[in-house]
């Protein structure tokens, strides 16, 4: 029996342990939010929160979290109210969207450590990131509008 | 206690759904759109196909084109809401059902591709709209008995002479009872409101939440799913397969030899991999065993040096060359390529005895549509398939055999339950259906006054269409036009100009891959107008602007790509700028690229875009078009390649295949033409300048010349 909390409910889950916790979010918990496309850690696609930490769940096994507060796209803020997801709706940046999941998760965890991020910054934290639509130079400007707009008393 | 826990587990899953706004188990798919116009049905008003206004003021613009990112759910809607005077704040979107009447009005079936949609959908979204807009005024002039000519509309409201209102939603159920018009009056473009502004797009909100379903993401009740072990040559053929320990796996439910291979139904995702990869199973390899993408390539070149089947042929270029002052010649290749979308193929099938319905992300409705049906042995009218969000297309869910539908039918009748396809990344990469390689020899001269005099191109390379229900597109020619595309209309004033074409037969599966011919024939042809500018010793923006003086939307996009990369303006040592103009899917693109090369590395600083796509709808979905369409043409300029070696593709994830990331992302800079021409393309047009503008570029720093695509410092002449 694992036991973890995702987007602040708790989970008890009777599961093989070495399942990846993607699988385990999309087709045992049905937050299907998180996207699959490498499982191997190459695209991003399936960025999570661990305790706050950004991880790739599809090479992540399901036991990493237990005891662990896990954090998906759905617990992001289903709202849209928070600032990152207020900065990808005014630079409009998604196109297919297959990745924006992953994207949001990762530039959360950017702005929580980095607030006002350089552009050095959004390289290093979202190179894990691939988007086929090529949405880059937007998610660019949309990390530096959700820092404003957090900074401009917008609550986090 | 077990059953305490399944509870607790439900009701977790029941909280989840409402903190997420309801979409967690169920799924409100804009297919589905069927069923709830029903349950409207006494309220809503749906004057004809595209459009179903509600009591409670709704609009919703039913699209026939496959949303895959190319923001076809706001441009289409666009159109449709100007003409009504809709509130745009009201309108919404859902994806068609198959049915003739969202047929392509040019191509004749249901289907999303060639950059058509918004050039094909332009009087049909008008149009529905018009004819929505004029029965609710005249369903208002009857409730206030006055002449419809004497209201006006605005935002959701009818207006009559005395400034009483009525809103569309109040007026939709008198407005059903009417009679279509036969006659609507378009709007004058200068009373539009929506046409042409840069409005966001009306998918963004569910995008950022998690909310948005893409096939992948599709659940029914009961559903099982499958995924499928591939031959790992392309032809080869499944001898037997050992299933022993994939059976005992847990939630294996059933092991099946399809046409594709070996099936493993299982009740998750996850657990029919795990069995997968401890199949055993024996191939007969088949004739591509030896398969060898460098000994092709050799094979192309040699074909190259000998006449193909006449494609254009302009002048004498033999004797134009053999007098030429100077001439050069030069041997372009590109490789296949996988079109890579971000979500891999997958297909759900719900297979009935007497009905069939089918969730994925396609671009072939009519066609995934026959071929389930005959697969099902089922009327095509028995058969629906709800098109869900596409987590990218570019081409490959348009697959004229319906590969990963027809491959989902046949497990969905041995499943005996709902079942879900998924591809893993590996099983799409290797799952054929490649923009296909090609060699392209140029050979060319200048005369003595520096004027290019003549040009062949000889292409090598697999055709698209031949074998597939398109061949018809090929019209009795010798030659398969998406192979020459953008080579056989070289704009260029050079009075000499032969084309010709070889075309290979491998059996390899190839497609149309965003952009298509041009996403190589524009590489080649750039490439070799900049070698004919260095011939003539003449600066290559001024070279292309002299041999298209005949041309003036070349003319425009060069000017002024040029213009805003400040094309005069000095550069830092170690860095240059290339430039490179092409016509496709009815739409002019220039592209000006600024790279440096250190250390063998190249690095894009910056791409300026411009484009010509006559009238437009959305210029913010134009210029993200433009951003997409230059980080596609990049990322495989720079990095893509697929290689096969004894017949195994030597590819298999984006470590090998590798995409554009955002640190190696340019600065790039969108501009669009004013244009009062025709409509064109904006999906694909503005891949093909990327690799060309770059390797220009590469050539303005270095001094050398790439030839080959992936770009290899290494192999620079
Ligand atoms: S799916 Fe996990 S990183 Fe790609
Ligand atoms: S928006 Fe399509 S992959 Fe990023």
């Amino acid at each position: 029996m694992i036991v973890f909390s995702v987007n602040g409910k708790r989970v008890d889950l009777d599961i093989d342990p070495s399942t990846p916790l993607l699988w385990v979010i999309r087709e045992q918990l049905g937050l299907t939010g998180t996207k699959y496309g490498c499982g191997m850690a190459q695209c991003g696609a399936c960025t999570v929160h661990i305790n706050g930490e950004a991880v790739r769940s599809c090479v992540a096994p399901v036991s990493r979290a237990a005891g662990k507060s896990v954090t998906t796209i759905e617990g992001l803020s289903p709202d849209l109210s928070n600032p990152l997801q207020r900065a990808w709706l005014e630079e409009d940046v998604p196109q297919c969207g297959y990745c924006q999941s992953g994207q949001l998760m990762s530039a959360a965890v950017l702005l929580r450590g980095k607030p006002q991020p350089t552009d050095e910054d959004i390289d290093e934290a979202m190179t894990g990131n691939i988007c086929r639509c090529g949405t880059y130079p937007r998610i660019r400007r949309a990390i530096h509008r959700a820092a404003e707009l957090a900074s401009s008393g917008g609550a986090r | 206690m077990k059953a305490a826990k399944t509870i607790e587990r439900r009701e977790f899953l029941k909280v989840s759904i409402a903190a997420s706004g309801g979409l967690l188990i169920g799924f409100h798919l804009p297919g589905m759109a069927t069923l709830a116009s029903a349950q409207h049905s006494t309220t809503a008003f749906m004057p004809n196909a595209f459009v179903r206004i509600g009591a409670d003021e709704k609009i919703t613009v039913i699209v026939n084109h496959s949303e895959m990112g190319q923001g076809v759910y706001t441009s289409l809607p666009m159109l449709l809401a100007d003409e009504l005077d809709a509130d745009w704040s009201r309108v919404g979107f859902e994806s068609a059902p198959v049915d003739p009447k969202y047929n392509h009005p040019a191509f004749g079936i249901q289907m999303t591709g060639g950059s058509s949609s918004v050039w094909s959908g332009l009087q049909q979204f008008r149009q529905a709209g018009a004819a929505a807009r004029a029965m609710l005024v005249a369903a208002a002039a009857q409730q206030w008995n006055v002449d419809p000519s004497t209201c006006r509309t605005q935002s959701g409201t009818v207006i009559n002479a005395g400034n009483r209102k009525l809103t569309y939603g109040q007026l939709a159920s008198a407005a059903a009872k009417l009679t279509p018009p036969e006659h609507v009056q378009l709007k004058d473009p200068k009373d539009f409101k929506l046409i042409g502004k840069p409005l966001k797009r009306l998918d963004t909100p569910e995008k950022l939440n998690g909310q948005a379903v893409f096939g992948i993401d599709v659940k029914l009740p009961g559903m099982l799913t499958a995924v499928v072990a591939r031959p790992p040559i392309f032809g080869a053929k499944m001898k037997s397969f050992d299933d022993t320990r994939a059976r005992s796996t847990p939630g294996v439910r059933k092991i099946v030899a399809v046409p594709s291979g070996v099936a493993v139904i299982a009740d998750t995702f996850w657990q029919a991999k795990v069995a997968r990869d401890v199949l055993r199973i024996d191939w007969d390899e088949g004739g591509m065993a030896d398969f060898d993408t460098s000994r092709m390539m050799q094979d192309f070149r040699e074909r190259a040096k000998t006449p193909g089947t006449s494609v254009r042929k302009d002048g004498d270029f033999d004797a134009a060359l053999s007098s030429a002052a100077k001439k050069v010649e030069a041997v372009y290749e590109v490789p296949y390529l996988s079109h890579l979308m971000m979500e891999p193929l997958n297909c759900v099938v719900d297979l009935r005895p007497d009905s069939c319905e089918l969730w994925t992300g396609t671009q072939f409705q009519t066609i995934d549509r026959a071929n389930a049906a005959k697969i099902a042995g089922l009327p095509a009218e028995k058969v629906q398939i709800h098109t869900t969000f596409l987590g990218g297309g570019f081409g490959r869910r348009a697959n004229p055999a319906s590969d990963f539908v027809i491959e989902a039918m046949h497990i969905a009748k041995a499943a005996g339950a709902p079942i879900k396809v998924m591809w893993t990344r590996e099983d799409d990469m290797n799952g054929g259906w490649y923009r296909p390689a090609f060699l392209h020899a140029i050979e060319g001269g200048v005369d003595a006054s520096g004027n290019a005099s003549c040009w062949r191109s000889r292409l090598v390379g697999q055709s698209i269409m031949a074998g597939t229900p398109f061949a018809a597109m090929i019209k009795g020619k010798a030659y398969d036009p998406s192979s020459v595309e953008g080579v056989d209309d070289l704009p260029y004033a050079i009075p000499n100009i032969t084309v010709e074409s070889h075309q290979a037969e491998i059996g390899v599966p190839v497609q149309w891959w965003r952009s298509v011919g041009h996403s190589h024939t524009a590489f080649a042809v750039e490439c070799f107008v900049d070698e004919l500018a260095a011939l003539a010793q003449k600066d290559p923006y001024q070279f292309r602007r002299q041999l298209l003086k005949e041309k003036p939307r070349h003319l425009g996009v060069l000017d002024l790509a040029a213009q805003k990369a400040g094309w005069d303006k000095p550069l830092p040592k170690g860095m240059g700028r290339g430039i490179a103009v092409h016509f496709a899917f009815e739409s002019y693109l220039a592209h000006v690229a600024e790279v440096s090369v250190e250390d063998s590395k190249v690095r894009v600083h910056r791409m300026v875009c411009a484009v010509d796509c006559g009238e437009y709808v959305n210029p913010n979905i134009i210029k993200a078009q433009l951003e997409s369409g230059a980080i596609f043409g990049a990322s495989a300029a720079l990095y893509q390649e697929l290689t096969f070696e004894k017949g195994r593709l030597q590819q298999t994830n984006f470590h090998t295949f590798p995409v554009m990331r955002i640190n190696e992302c340019p600065e790039i800079d969108s501009y669009i033409v004013e244009s009062k021409e025709k409509a064109g393309g904006i999906g694909e047009p503005g891949v093909p300048c990327a690799a060309p503008a770059i390797a220009n570029a590469i050539f303005a720093a270095t001094g050398k010349r790439i030839r080959r695509l992936p770009i290899r410092m290494s192999e620079a002449v």
